[in-house]
């Protein structure tokens, strides 16, 4: 599993105490703030960031270097440096490893980029929800602290630069950036419209440079190896590595880390390992619930931000799901769908209402209800809201509902003219059937159905009640005559 | 200059304004829906949610807000192509499809701008349907939140945070559930409301209207056991006219009167009676306070306040309550006519006040709970039954099929009928304050004012100052219109830094012309202009223009209250303020 994935967010996490800021500094920690701080003026810092090809690694893949320019350029009297570890992705949790196995990484690197952009204050708008990643991290702010790393006159500079956490309470659309920044300042969490960018007019007015915790772990090494080294890993246009969590039906499910360009087959097959029970590739779901489902063909594409585009999906966060033959494909654009429904923050009409007739569209067509006019409505509406939406949940949300049209049609098209669901998933479209021939009458299967759906004499064939059945499948697992069929 | 082109013309607009404005300066109207603005008073709202507005940009990905996106130079705006037209359509569609379709039931059939707004853009047929998202009616003293019908433009909640600084109504609950309502959605009641009424003259929607109240007023005019007197507030005369299609700042005085007599009330009487009793009594406080700080009384508090907006009377018993004391103690005129209705000119023609039912037309939603308010009742029964809008009032003419634009011109009736220029100009921002200096003045000096117009006084500004001389003493008048501005001034006497000697304040922008109750400006700040216009306009034809030398004014002393500030007046006329900051709580 460890073969073709090298290490560089991750470099620390599991090998050094966390708990301990020794072990990080015993591992180059710090150096690169000293060497920033001593040896290099501000823009030239950036310089390097920008030469260094970095993106954004929480989905949007900006330039991080640029954004530091944008905001280092706005005068204003008070600087602001986030960093965003509200992962919400479900499923992902790249962030949480960063700050639970190494918190001084993104502390460093938040203190560089408070150094580049002229900031002297720091906030970590965290997830309520991670406690240990919490707690490491108040534990390395107040090392930091007492070994000078943070606070005032760090390291005899001159410069000052200290970070505080505000806590979320598990919004998904706080992890855009302006919605973050309005919880932060006590507003409900909810985007506006850009421009202004944060960089401009950020958290209470002023110039604010938001960057996700992946992308910070990224700098202290790449001022310490430089950027030479750092650009060249990874594709034309995406450099360095990526984070990925690893599930669903793989063996090897978890985080790795991956250099840019890396193809999805390497990623399943060779790192993960291959599917479960050696079950068939069916579908590889990237950028977490905006993202899309790529299928079969585009396993050999390079995986880099505009290659996963181009395919109708998207680097996100991170998350990467692979499923088989036993995933229905219309279900899991709706599993995708009853979240972004609950996650949208509804100010704008597309998200609030559109995301919610999408599912119930969807909601039709698993429960066999669906028509080929559903089809065209699910098509036009997944559009609208993309092009209309004001912040990024809204404009990508639809995205599983486009890609798995696109790619997986024939089995919409099964389910609205055939109404069957080959994956056996949507519980309407399945009937469970004796077969009058090969049932001998043990009653075994009447005996489990919690329903009493099942009726017949004893040593005669038995018959299961559509109308009551409510497809829990219990008959099927204890038939020891494999006469219970789905059809 | 910025240079652009849109839907193929080019246009060149100064820097950071809107695509929407830009496009109107070429005659070009692209539809909103959230987006508000009253111009001139600082009143925008544009959170870019409907979505409505959107236009493409050449080259850009997404469809862009035109509400909220500003000019840049070289951009290529399409305003409706095929693209723009079905993106639109289908997000209102979405709305729509979310929204009960009771518009022949709803209070704003035919005001609603949803409802335009499908006209517009010709929707005949909902395609995406399924669940609508439905919340608890709550019905309050003076306004009715049905937000099963808020599209979450978010207006109400800019004008009660922003405008007014009230901070009842913010969104709650998120994605479909999300709702513009008070906190932990409690009732309005519950909350730090004012009933100032701006909230419900900005909804496009039927989500926020008024208490309507005009049944109980049919009922009463058709009970023969009661005699039914009308007053009708110096700003209604300014505004009724637009709701049967006259042009704003028509004066309708006279055919309002025609109209209210031709509803079968018995006594047609006027407010603006008793705004001028108002100026005796709150002009008298003045210079009483004015003369015992000049000669030296240390416990003498200044500035004084004006008092006759329930809405910020509601504003600082919330607020400010340690500060109850500084506002005059007059009660405004609606409920300085109650009493004389029921206690002097019913007791003179021998009616019993359980048998007098005194109704109020005001251009006010604050004035429904004001004259609901236990201290403004003997025995139960309240000085003025019920209050109604301007609004109700039009909708009671029309179902009464007079034709309003035929009526004869008629008069009020007398005493209660008659009033000066000062009570006129209650009606707008300055009014009060401007009636106020023009008897304390006389009644300062002793000399005879020459020039009545204070223009100084007058205009929309936000927060306004002036330097009265009288005769001598230089009189320092502030003036604020909007809560949130009146809540500026509040903070310099908190903090000791007001110089003013009286304030006067009104809660809705503009003044009573601008109030919750009257005809939906629908963000067209030159309506309120003309309003303001026609107010003083009648001021100008009065022959009296100072309230103390209304001559039923004068009678009324002399037959019955004796002097402004003496006993009677002070039983009747004069009222006190309550500390209402612990009252808004949350049920467990």
């Amino acid at each position: 599993m460890a073969k073709k994935q090298l290490r560089i967010a991750l470099r620390n996490c599991g090998v050094i105490d966390p708990e301990r800021i020794e072990e990080y500094i015993e591992r180059d920690g710090y150096q690169a703030l000293g060497k920033v701080l001593t040896e290099l003026s501000p823009e030239a810092t950036i310089e390097i960031i920008k030469k260094s090809g970095l993106r954004g690694r929480g989905g949007g893949g900006f330039s991080t270097g640029l954004k530091w320019e944008i905001t280092r350029k706005v005068q204003a009297d008070q600087k602001y440096v986030v960093c965003n570890a509200d992962e919400g992705d479900p499923g992902a949790f790249m962030d949480r490893s960063v700050l639970e196995g190494d918190p001084h990484s993104v502390l460093e690197a938040m203190a560089i980029n408070g150094y580049c952009t002229g900031a002297s204050k720091g906030l970590v708008y965290i997830r309520a929800e991670y406690p240990l990643a919490i707690e490491r991290l108040k534990i390395a702010m107040k090392q930091a602290r007492e070994w000078g790393f943070l606070g005032e006159d760090i390291l005899g500079t001159g410069f000052s630069f200290d970070v505080e956490i505000r806590y979320g309470a598990g919004a998904f659309v706080c992890g855009e950036e302006t919605a973050l920044i309005h919880s932060m300042e006590g507003l409900r969490g909810e985007p506006t419209v850009k421009p202004p960018f944060p960089s401009e007019s950020g958290y209470l007015g002023k110039p604010t440079n938001v960057n996700n915790v992946e992308t910070y772990a990224n700098i202290p090494v790449i001022i310490n190896k430089g950027w030479e080294w750092f650009a060249g890993i990874g594709t034309e246009k995406s450099k360095g590595t990526k984070v990925f969590a690893l599930a669903g039906k793989i063996n090897n499910v978890g985080l790795i880390e991956v250099p840019m360009g890396t193809t999805l087959r390497e990623v399943i097959y060779d790192i993960g390992g291959g599917l479960q029970d050696g079950a068939a590739f069916k579908a590889v779901q990237t950028g977490g619930p905006s993202g899309g489902c790529l299928m079969e063909k585009h396993l050999d594409v390079p995986i880099d931000y505009d290659n996963l585009i181009a395919a109708g999906s998207m680097m996100g966060s991170g998350g990467m799901i692979v499923m088989d033959d036993s995933n229905c494909m219309v279900s899991i654009a709706k599993f995708y769908l009853d979240f972004t429904v609950e996650e949208s923050c509804g100010k704008c009409s597309p998200c609030r209402i559109g995301n919610k007739r999408l599912n119930e569209l969807l909601d039709k067509i698993t429960k066999g209800n669906g028509t080929m006019e559903d089809l065209d409505k699910l098509r036009n509406l997944s559009t609208v809201i993309k092009e209309t939406s004001l912040c990024g949940l809204g404009q990508s949300s639809p995205n599983p509902v486009l890609s798995t049209l696109e790619n997986f049609y024939d089995e919409y098209y099964e389910h609205v003219t055939a109404k069957k669901c080959r994956s056996n998933v949507c519980k309407s479209l399945m009937m469970y059937i004796i077969d009058a021939e090969k049932c001998i009458g043990c009653t075994l299967c009447a005996r489990n159905c919690p329903v009493n759906a099942i009726t017949g004499e004893r040593k005669q064939a038995h018959y299961i009640d559509p109308e009551k059945c409510i497809k829990c499948g219990a008959c099927m697992e204890k038939c020891k005559f494999s006469a219970i069929f789905i059809n | 200059m910025i240079k652009l082109t849109i839907d193929g013309k080019q246009v060149e607009v100064e820097k950071d304004i809107t695509i929407l404005k830009a496009a109107k300066t070429v005659g070009i109207d692209i539809p909103t829906l959230c987006y508000f603005e009253l111009r001139d008073m600082n009143i925008e709202n544009r959170p870019g949610g409907c979505r409505i507005c959107v236009v493409e940009i050449k080259g850009r990905r997404n469809l862009a807000p035109a509400c909220s996106t500003k000019v840049e130079n070289g951009i290529e705006v399409n305003t409706h192509n095929i693209r723009v037209l079905n993106a639109r359509r289908t997000v209102l569609e979405l709305i729509l499809s979310d929204h009960p379709a009771e518009c022949l039931t709803c209070a704003k059939n035919g005001n609603c701008e949803l409802q335009s707004m499908a006209q517009q853009l010709g929707v005949r047929e909902l395609p995406y349907q399924g669940e609508q998202s439905t919340y608890r009616k709550d019905t309050s003293p003076a306004i009715i939140r049905d937000i099963d019908k808020c599209i979450m433009c978010r207006r109400c909640e800019m004008m009660c945070n922003e405008v007014q600084t009230v901070g009842a109504l913010s969104a709650i609950n998120r994605g479909f559930m999300a709702v513009v309502a008070p906190a932990f959605e409690m009732n309005l009641e519950k909350s730090s409301c004012t009933y100032c009424g701006q909230c419900v003259s900005v909804c496009p929607t039927g989500a926020l209207t008024e208490v309507d109240h005009s049944r109980n007023v049919i009922n009463a005019l058709a009970d023969p056991a009661k005699t039914v007197v009308v007053q009708t507030a110096p700003a209604v005369r300014a505004a009724l006219g637009e709701e049967f299609g006259l042009e704003p700042g028509t004066l309708v005085t006279g055919k309002m009167v025609a109209a209210l007599r031709r509803l079968g009330f018995d006594y047609v009487f006027d407010t603006d009676f008793a705004a001028d009793l108002t100026i005796m009594e709150e002009g008298s406080e003045l210079l009483d306070r004015l003369s015992r700080y000049l000669k030296g009384d240390k416990s003498v508090k200044l500035p004084i306040l004006t008092s006759c907006c329930p809405g910020w009377v509601n504003f600082f018993e919330h607020n400010f309550p340690e500060m109850r004391d500084i506002p005059s103690t007059a009660k405004s005129p609606q409920q300085m006519f109650g009493p004389i209705a029921k206690e002097y000119f019913g007791k003179k023609l021998g009616i019993d006040r359980k048998n007098m039912i005194v109704v109020s037309i005001m251009p006010c939603l604050a004035k429904k709970y004001e004259c609901q308010r236990d201290e403004f009742k003997v025995n139960g029964d309240p000085d003025v039954n019920f209050s109604l809008s301007t609004r109700e009032l039009a909708h009671l003419i029309k179902a009464s099929n007079i034709d309003f634009n035929s009526l004869p011109e008629e008069e009020f009736d007398n005493p209660l009928g008659e009033s000066t220029g000062a009570s006129v100009i209650f009606g707008t921002t300055g009014g009060v304050i401007e009636a106020a200096c023009r008897t304390a003045y006389e009644l300062y000096t002793g000399k005879k004012l020459e020039k009545v117009d204070f223009m100084e006084l007058r205009g929309f500004e936000n927060i306004r100052h002036a330097t009265i001389d009288f005769d001598g003493l230089p009189i320092n008048i502030g003036i604020a219109h909007g809560l949130g501005n009146a809540r500026k001034l509040l903070e310099d006497i908190k903090d000791g830094k007001s110089e003013f000697h009286a304030i006067e304040i009104m809660a809705c922008p503009g003044g009573c012309i601008g109030g919750g109750g009257q005809p939906y400006h629908f963000g067209d700040s030159e309506i309120l202009k003309k309003r303001a216009a026609a107010v003083y306009q009648e001021d100008a034809g009065k022959t009296i223009r100072k309230s103390h030398e209304n001559p039923f004014i004068i009678q009324l002393y002399k037959e019955f209250l004796g002097k402004p500030l003496g006993e009677k007046s002070h039983h009747l006329l004069h009222t006190k303020y309550f500390d209402k900051s612990a009252s808004v709580f949350v049920e467990e």
